[in-house]
């Protein structure tokens, strides 16, 4: 038992899939493009270069709120975020400070926890810095590709206590977003990214700390996990000593499985926050609210219930159904198909989790066709059926006569016969339908 | 100096006329620039080649469709040069800054565009105060344009070239950004019309912004009629400024009211200009116009408010000229441009922030209240322009407070985002013009109009050239 109260805030940036970028028109599909190939004066912030903002951008933030139980603010805006660096084009970053698209949120973990979400805002990529070589000189070169590309950033209260609890978290997140069809969500693209807070308090006591930890730079759930875990236990082992943990950014070395330091905060940042001037504010009135709310589709959540529900799945299994919305629709357009043909819900779900047969299926129908022919034989028809039965009848004199002496165990006898000329092809019962008739008959 | 037809009108007939080619009308700007520029010192780039290949196209539409030229380019054949700061693809643009020195863009600004598509022959890019902080011109990294009234006294700025080449026949319309009375001053220390729209009725994308809340598009023009002849060409939303709107030209009212506000006959307006001032309300008078005395209280904040604000967004939006990607290195930056960056910096900083800009963002919606009662009142306001006629080259340059005082009639309209129009009313004793300043409602531009129009019939104007050179 831990002597400290782990406290664990998450910030999660997600690219927003929309077809241009936050405030001009060029694509926002920037990944592999060749460099500086979509830009504009907007996105390069030329001199007299004003933004508009993408209508698609801010509905599809507010979708996201919505999911994670947000309020949506009837007014929100747009504000400056200076810094100088060579990936900001113009000086600042067009971001939301206190007034952004959704605050006050919750999610409700599989254990009955609650996390507070904070809020929800909107805001515009920064440019690709790549350090390379040219010509035998070290260079960084700028690809603007990136500049300007719509960025949801999702802040949490810090609730978490564990990697476990923030893995849970960010997959659900990951998969909102995936069901929303507002982001890809891929985080090798970097269109997902993960910053983790930690820091520990006292036992008991609701104060935070006076310092936090940013992990960052981390790119996959796995050692997010681990990189927390291994953060609590360096930061309780400092303050075990009664030594004081230092603010700072660490990274996590997945060679030495250590978190390691980036960069030491001496003092918050000043930047020099104002409202945005060139993009009037938001405004969303209850009914548009209400209309975004009802368009929001079936969440992961809604689904693993229901399928529980419909289909008497287990947990597991609704988990790793839904866990796909395109999996997920094609298992039930599965067994609807497969219903007509006697195949359950189960069996469906058995065949694609532990066979992965849907794998091989890009269509429900072809799946279902499948293994509607695992099961059910097509038998030869009735006439060639009746020609090898006839044959065997005039072949097998002795037999024949023993079952008009009343020895009827022989039947069995001469259906296999039959079977075994027509190489197994034929309904059994046919035959014998076929057989009784022609020794009726002689 | 040739002498040209002054209004867009009389231009269009010669043309049609064939009396005149375009070309030959591009001759004698050239001309006329080419005698005046030295010694007034107007424009930064004259783009020359541009002019006659614009003059060129006008002129075979001209042959080609006669007089159907003005349903598509009812600007056919006007000479428009523009301030400095506006971006014109393939011409030096600097915004009278060494920052942008060699700066080409590679695209045009909205207006510009629209112009060009209206029939307008670009003719060059004038000179302005740099980044357009200045009420004189003597701010320009290209030297100060000069009064062509008398060369020894300021233009007014910091539209200075603008309304300078407007003044002296360099060409038939300029356009101007007006941030704090960038347009209204300058025009009446040269004796034009000098026309501010209303925040948002005019797009600012391409514009080099100063202020961005602040900032309005404009133009110089000798008549009345042709400020609202271009204006209604480069209005409206361009998908590009997100705070344009487009709006219906509503037609004045049969009967008008005038209000004249006593806070600005106040002290330290000189007498000349306030006499100028009443002289013009008694004959909108004489027309049949109500005169209502009004009240702004809040308009002796207005610069306190200004100088919150604006310097705050200049800080922001001269973040982008680091030189990292084009321009000049930040030493380039001039001492008007690095003081307004730190104050701007200062009030922005942690701490700061609730005591300065938030505060002037809450008597900035006083002075909003005050318009908002006076036009439930009347329906435009008579004011003059500036306290004073034009000042003396060097008289406040050593005093950025003194230089920030010569705006303080021209601020509140753009604290208020409402539409200013400064019209010349006559000259001084000093031989220096004199001008009045109406002021309207948000989106009020086409009474403002009818009233300049009014009075310019009403008084006999003819439009003056400043003298020859």
């Amino acid at each position: 038992m831990s002597a400290f109260r782990k406290i664990i805030g998450l910030e999660v940036h997600v690219e927003l899939s929309t077809r241009s970028k936050m405030f001009c028109a060029c694509s926002s599909e920037h990944f592999a493009k060749p460099a500086n190939t979509q830009v504009c004066p907007v996105c390069l912030g030329l001199p007299g270069a004003l933004p508009f903002a993408n209508r698609e951008a801010i509905l599809s933030t507010a979708k996201l709120g919505l999911a994670f139980a947000c309020q949506v603010n009837s007014f929100s805006k747009f504000d400056r975020k200076h810094y100088f660096y060579p990936d900001l084009p113009k000086g600042y970053q067009i971001s939301q400070y206190d007034l952004p698209i959704c605050v006050l949120g919750e999610w409700t973990m599989e254990s009955g926890k609650k996390i507070r979400i904070r809020r929800i805002h909107l805001e515009e990529d920064t440019a690709k810095l790549i350090h390379s070589e040219v010509g035998g000189i070290k260079v960084t070169l700028v690809d603007f590709n990136r500049s300007g590309v719509p960025l949801v950033e999702l802040v949490t209260e810090p609730d978490f206590e564990n990697g476990q609890e923030v893995s849970e978290f960010l997959k659900e997140v990951q998969k909102i977003v995936r069901y929303l069809g507002i982001s890809t969500a891929d985080m090798e693209k970097g269109s997902m990214r993960l910053e983790a807070n930690i820091s520990l308090g006292e036992l008991g006591s609701q104060a935070l700390p006076d310092y936090k930890v940013e992990l960052k730079n981390i790119n996959s759930f796995r050692f997010l996990v681990k990189a927390i875990n291994v953060e609590l236990a360096r930061q309780e082992e400092i303050l075990a000593k009664g030594d004081s943990v230092v603010q700072e950014t660490r990274g996590y070395s997945e060679t030495t499985g250590k978190t390691f330091s980036q960069r030491v905060k001496e003092e918050a940042k000043d930047y020099r926050y104002f409202p945005e001037p060139d993009i009037p504010p938001l405004r969303f009135d209850n009914n548009e609210i209400a209309k975004i709310k009802a368009s929001l589709p079936e969440l992961p959540k809604e689904k693993r219930n229901r399928f529980e529900k419909d289909y008497g799945l287990s947990a597991l299994y609704c988990g790793i159904l839904a866990d796909d919305l395109a999996r997920a629709d094609y298992f039930e357009k599965a067994v609807s198909l497969g219903e007509k043909s006697g195949f359950s819900a189960k069996t469906i779900a058995d065949l694609m989790i532990n066979k992965n047969m849907d794998k091989d299926f890009s269509e429900p129908a072809g799946f279902i066709k499948k293994i509607v022919e695992a099961t059910h034989k097509v038998y030869s028809s009735k006439e060639i059926t009746e020609t090898a039965v006839r044959e065997i009848v005039g072949a097998e004199e002795s037999a024949v006569s023993d079952y008009k002496k009343g020895k009827k165990q022989v039947l069995g006898f001469l259906v296999g016969k039959a079977q075994q000329k027509l190489k197994g092809s034929a309904d059994p019962k046919v035959i014998q339908e076929i057989l009784l008739g022609l020794l009726e008959e002689s | 100096m040739k002498n040209l037809p002054f209004t867009i009108a009389e231009i269009q007939k010669l043309l049609l006329s064939k009396e005149v080619s375009c070309v030959e009308l591009v001759d004698t700007y050239m001309e006329n620039i080419e005698k005046a520029n030295p010694k007034l010192n107007v424009f930064i780039t004259v783009s020359k080649d541009k002019a006659y290949s614009d003059a060129k196209k006008v002129d075979k539409l001209i042959k080609d469709l006669g007089v159907d030229i003005k349903g598509e380019h009812p600007l056919f054949g006007t000479v428009v040069a523009h301030k400095d700061l506006f971006l014109t693809e393939g011409i030096r643009t600097t915004a009278g800054s060494k920052v942008l020195d060699t700066y080409i863009p590679a695209y045009s600004a909205t207006v510009v565009a629209r112009l060009e598509s209206a029939g307008c022959i670009t003719i060059g890019k004038t000179n302005c105060d740099a980044w357009a902080h200045g009420a004189s011109g003597e701010n320009s990294d290209y030297g100060p344009t000069k009064n062509p009234w008398n060369t020894e006294f300021v233009p007014g700025g910091s539209s200075s070239g603008s309304a300078v080449s407007v003044a002296s026949g360099l060409t038939t319309i300029a356009t101007g950004t007006d941030t704090g009375g960038s347009i209204r001053q300058p025009a009446n220390f040269s004796g034009v019309v000098g026309f501010k729209p209303t925040y948002g009725a005019v797009s600012r994308y391409g514009v080099t912004a100063m202020a961005s809340s602040l900032d309005s598009v404009g133009h110089f023009s000798q008549s009345v009629a042709d400020a609202e002849k271009v204006f209604d060409v480069v209005r409206g939303e361009d998908g590009k400024d997100s705070t344009v709107k487009n709006f219906k030209a509503a037609k004045p009212k049969a009967k008008i009211k005038l209000g004249i506000p006593k806070e600005y006959f106040a002290e330290g307006v000189e007498e000349e200009v306030k006499d100028s001032v009443y002289k013009a309300s008694k004959l909108f008078e004489k027309e049949g116009i109500e005169l209502v005395e009004i009240n702004l209280p809040h308009t002796r904040y207005a610069i306190s408010v200004y100088y919150i604000i604006q310097p705050a967004e200049v800080s922001s939006n001269l973040g982008r000229y680091d030189g990292v990607r084009y321009g000049g290195p930040r030493t380039s930056f001039g001492a008007e441009a690095k003081r307004r960056i730190m104050l701007g910096t200062y009030v922005l900083s942690a701490g700061y922030y609730e005591a300065y800009y938030l505060k002037a963002m809450k008597v900035r919606s006083k002075i909003i209240e005050d318009f908002d009662k006076a036009f439930a009142l009347v329906d435009a306001i008579i004011a003059p322009v500036s306290p004073t006629t034009a000042f003396r080259l060097g008289e406040k340059a050593d005093d950025p407070l003194k230089m920030y005082l010569a705006d303080i009639l021209t601020v509140p309209a753009n604290i208020a985002g409402i539409p200013g129009l400064a019209i010349p009313s006559g000259f001084s004793k000093a031989g220096l013009p004199l001008g009045i300043q109406l002021m309207g409602p948000r989106f009020s531009e086409h009474t403002l109009f009818a009233l300049g129009e009014l009075y310019q019939n009403a008084s006999g104007w003819k439009f003056k050239l400043a003298k020859d050179l």
